[in-house]
């Protein structure tokens, strides 16, 4: 007798496309959006690459390891590294700043404020976000720098002999110092608003049960509101930082850029920011310097997109309750 | 309605009435709490018990807009009195919520001894504390092989658990629970409530319930608290468990415990 075997089961067709004619031109724009951003990214990326191709090929990797722009010679030498590294020193300066301020404005925001003084300072903070980068630049300039140079003398006359506040030149303006405040001006409102969100969305019974527990107001918030936030916090910070590497005028105001590398001498007159050299230099450069400072663009885009995906990565990883 | 008349009051309500802004939504409750006893509050919801319950450890004080008057006196003091810090008064009477909620940032040991950091006090032999704790929540033999792992990995019933031994790890004299196994599976209920029944053989226990059958197996007396027409709420009957059941003075608590309402 033959084997009878039974015929494999034959799977339907199910619908996951939109059948619908409106739903169809709907889900038509929502995707076409989604992807033309992706595509402009690239793009963009294409296009910076393209131009600055002549300042890779000539420079190699010294264009980022290197420390010298010379336009005496020909053809003319670019390196950035003092720009990257002042880039990423005043995105971290800015962060320290930044962050214990941020949080006390959420912490302030969330829990201790009354309903009506909250939305005041939500509404301030959100307009500090609003300000124009160049506004910012001019307050820091001619209404901030005086006044922080006295911190910095302050700092240097009582921490000089910590190599972080020593300054030889005796000259106190236009620092990295300056800057990383006006960057921590600039990326406040986002951490904020990052963290207040963050604590908007905590369990309030875990907030009860510390307070249950015998919890005073400052242990619940350093050992159950904090840890419980911290996954959010450091993802609202990296995209402060992100911010922070992009900020161009407002840096540019208030900072001495130098090749002459400046590695922690916080409160001299030297410093670097590849935005803010880019916006000095692009006015009067020469087809090939403007190919390097394409390429410095670049790299600064790569450095913000690296950011940003570290952003991501953290604040998943951090907070696997959240699954 | 009915005073109980008991050789011991440890914890006491006089006259506490409560107000969220200007809404009055408890009135004049009087409850006397008896050393190592279990009181059960019953009442449908909305009626005040949740409410009542808070106040007895001041979380009540924590809802902004919150109101009180009266006195709670826990051995004769008034835990609302003039320099009575409500950080000490949480920490000899504790509190088990309604959702499990261990921290869950921390291990199922680091949330035993998570009150203890909290209160800010020393912590000696941990690992004993760790382990007596659990073992009076009943939870030890479950989770003895993996104390560092996160408190949030253990099952719901398993949290509840963990959440309870964490009160009892500051060696309570009052433990409040509202609701403890409303969100748990009739396995993790019965095994809550003979933790219950152990643990109160060392304090006393005010518990908030919705089963009629909880409150009839584990407590001793019981609280039926009403509101009615937009009135705030305010105890109806409290007595001896069985009498309220079995043998009710007041009509409404005859036909709330039997189901015709709430």
């Amino acid at each position: 007798m033959p084997v009878e075997t039974k015929p494999a089961p034959q799977r339907r067709r199910l619908t996951v496309k939109p059948t619908l004619l409106g739903d169809r031109i709907f889900f038509g724009i929502t995707t076409g959006t989604a992807y033309f951003s992706i595509v402009l990214v690239v793009l963009v990326l294409i296009f910076l690459m393209i131009r600055a191709w002549p300042a890779f090929q000539h420079e190699g990797i010294g264009f980022i390891t290197g420390s010298k722009w010379d336009d005496s010679v020909q053809p003319m030498i670019m390196q950035i590294f003092p720009m990257l590294y002042g880039s990423i020193l005043l995105a971290i300066l800015g962060v320290i700043l930044a962050v214990p301020m941020a949080i006390a404005l959420a912490y302030l925001i969330e829990f201790l404020a009354p309903k009506p003084i909250a939305r005041v300072v939500t509404l301030l903070v959100d307009l500090l976000a609003a300000l124009p980068s160049v506004v910012i630049g001019l307050w820091g300039l001619f209404v901030f720098s005086p006044v922080a140079e006295g911190w910095a003398k302050l700092l240097n006359h009582y921490l000089g002999w910590l190599p972080l506040f020593a300054n030889t030149s005796g000259n106190f303006s236009r620092s990295p110092f300056i800057a990383g405040w006006i960057v921590a001006v600039m990326i406040v409102p986002i951490i904020t608003s990052v963290t207040r969100e963050i604590f908007s969305q905590m369990d309030r019974d875990l907030i009860n049960a510390a307070k249950a527990l015998g919890g005073s107001m400052a242990s619940t918030f350093t050992k159950v509101i904090l840890p419980t936030a911290s996954g959010g916090i450091v993802g609202g910070t990296l995209l402060g930082l992100g911010r922070a590497l992009g900020e161009t005028v407002a840096i540019f105001f208030v900072l001495n850029l130098s090749f002459d590398i400046n590695w922690a001498d916080l409160t001299e007159a030297r410093g670097g920011s590849i935005a803010s050299m880019i916006l000095g230099k692009l006015g009067n450069a020469s087809d090939y310097e403007r190919s390097g400072l394409m390429a410095a663009g670049v790299v600064l885009f790569i450095t913000t997109l690296l950011i940003n995906f570290l952003a991501g990565y953290i604040v998943n990883r951090a907070q696997p309750w959240r699954k | 309605m009915t005073q109980l008349i008991t050789p011991q009051a440890h914890l006491r309500s006089e006259d506490i009435n409560v107000w969220f802004g200007e809404r009055h939504v408890l009135s004049d409750v009087n409850l006397t709490f008896p050393e190592n006893q279990v009181t059960a509050l019953i009442g449908p919801s909305g009626c005040g018990k949740s409410t009542f319950i808070r106040t007895l450890n001041r979380m009540h004080e924590l809802i902004p807009g919150a109101g009180l008057s009266g006195a709670v006196l826990l051995d004769g003091q008034d835990i609302y009195g003039d320099g009575v810090n409500p950080v000490d008064v949480r920490i000899k009477i504790g509190m088990v919520f309604q959702k499990p909620n261990p921290f869950p940032t921390m291990s199922i040991k680091e949330n035993i001894l998570s009150g203890l950091k909290l209160s800010g006090r020393k912590v000696t032999n941990a690992d004993e504390l760790v382990e007596t704790s659990l073992r009076r929540a009943s939870i030890w033999n479950e989770v003895k092989d993996r104390l560092n792992e996160p408190a949030i990995s253990l099952s719901g019933g398993q949290q509840q658990r963990l959440c309870i031994a964490r009160s009892l790890a500051m060696e309570p004299q009052v433990l409040l629970m509202d609701e403890p196994c409303s969100a748990l599976d009739p396995g993790s209920t019965r095994r809550i409530e003979e933790t219950i029944e152990e643990i109160s053989e060392s304090m006393t226990i005010v518990i908030v319930t919705h089963n009629m059958q909880q409150a009839q197996r584990v407590s001793q007396q019981t609280a039926f608290f009403l509101a009615e027409d937009g009135n705030p709420g305010t105890v109806v009957e409290f007595g001896a468990t069985e009498d309220v059941f079995n043998r009710p003075i007041d009509p409404r608590t005859n036909d709330y415990v039997n189901g015709h309402f709430g």
